[in-house]
């Protein structure tokens, strides 16, 4: 009797073999996990796209010469305003990180600190992004317009700016999302929610999240900008 | 049992990432991202190399860049190896596509011309 009470023990004490998660995180956390996988599939259904249409092109916009404004800077500077927009977004990551740090030390005033910089970080981003839709507008690209020409100097399709749009407004919808979910998890800090709760999660799964646009930036960037 | 797991893995996350280890990430992706643009305005301009060499260069740097932010700010690093594998391994079908696609973009371009 006593051997079968220990084999089962036994049996049990495997991860794989329940009472206890084996990926030993928490079950939102995880979730949070398989929700971006699946963003990351749908945008890279978008890249993709724009990868195989640009492949298909016999020539393609310069982005140096698309892309070489920025506010008070007309023309001729390639990449300065994308590279402003790369930082403020690898800095809002930081910032996030470092809540999440502050969070493991349940040190409230710190995670609202963080939480400020990194909300702040992620409205910057976005008004950047409305800055640069609005100067492209200007010039005449819009879905169904592109006013750009191909580098060989032939007339481009609306392939490019209806990808850019789509793809950098995607991209930008989810750093809206992202802002606004920071905004009610900020709130909850306040609120001692966490403080109540003895754990702030909430925070890393935030954080995942708010991970992931930057993470999403990163080859948005080097796709539209620099390739 | 629950509450011991918890402590455990609350335990394993107050390790990896400390202050000094989040500000080391950073600079390496922002280093990154000045050796990218070291290349788009330097190095390509004064014709060290061409067009297609550095957008392999920018490819690679690209996934290391996304390598730094998964494995440290997103802590994928630290977790499970589980969790690690059930993440990155679907992520084949996505290579497989764009292969699949960007050479099928390649041959469109070939009927234009």
């Amino acid at each position: 009797m006593t051997t079968n009470t220990s084999e089962i023990d036994e049996i049990k004490s495997t991860p794989w073999n329940g009472g206890r998660s084996p990926f030993n995180v928490e079950y939102g956390k995880m979730m949070m996990w398989f929700f971006l996988l699946s963003d990351a599939f749908t945008f890279s259904g978008l890249l993709i796209a724009y990868g195989a249409l640009r492949f298909s092109s016999i020539s393609w916009p310069n982005p140096d010469e698309v892309f070489q404004s920025a506010p008070g800077i007309h023309g001729g500077a390639p990449l300065v305003f994308v590279g402003i927009m790369t930082f403020i977004l690898i800095m809002s990551s930081v910032t996030m990180v470092l809540a999440v740090e502050a969070g493991h030390r349940k040190a409230k005033s710190e995670v609202s600190k963080w939480m400020i910089w990194t909300i702040i970080g992620g409205l910057a981003f976005l008004g950047c992004q409305a800055w640069e839709w609005n100067h492209l507008h200007h010039e005449g690209a819009w879905w169904g317009s592109n006013p750009f020409l191909n580098e060989d100097g032939s007339v481009a399709s609306t392939n490019f700016t209806n990808l850019f749009f789509t793809i950098t407004g995607f991209h930008g919808f989810h750093v809206f999302s992202g802002v606004v979910l920071n905004v009610i998890i900020w709130i909850n800090v306040l609120g001692g929610t966490y403080e109540r709760r003895g754990h702030y999660d909430m925070i890393e799964k935030v954080g995942l999240y708010w991970h992931f646009v930057d993470l999403v930036w990163v080859f948005v960037f080097t796709f539209f900008y620099l390739v | 049992m629950s509450a011991d797991q918890q402590h455990i893995a609350h335990h394993d996350e107050h390790g990896s990432m400390t202050k000094k280890k989040i500000w080391g990430v950073f600079w390496v992706l922002l280093g990154i991202t000045a050796i990218e643009f070291f290349i788009a305005l330097v190095l390509i301009p004064r014709g060290v190399f061409g067009q297609n060499i550095a957008n392999v260069i920018y490819i690679a740097l690209t996934l290391l860049k996304a390598f730094y932010i998964v494995a440290y700010f997103m802590h994928l690093k630290f977790e499970k190896l589980g969790l690690i594998y059930s993440i990155i391994v679907p992520l084949v079908f996505i290579i497989f596509f764009i292969i699949w696609m960007l050479y099928e973009g390649n041959f469109w371009m070939h009927i234009r011309m």
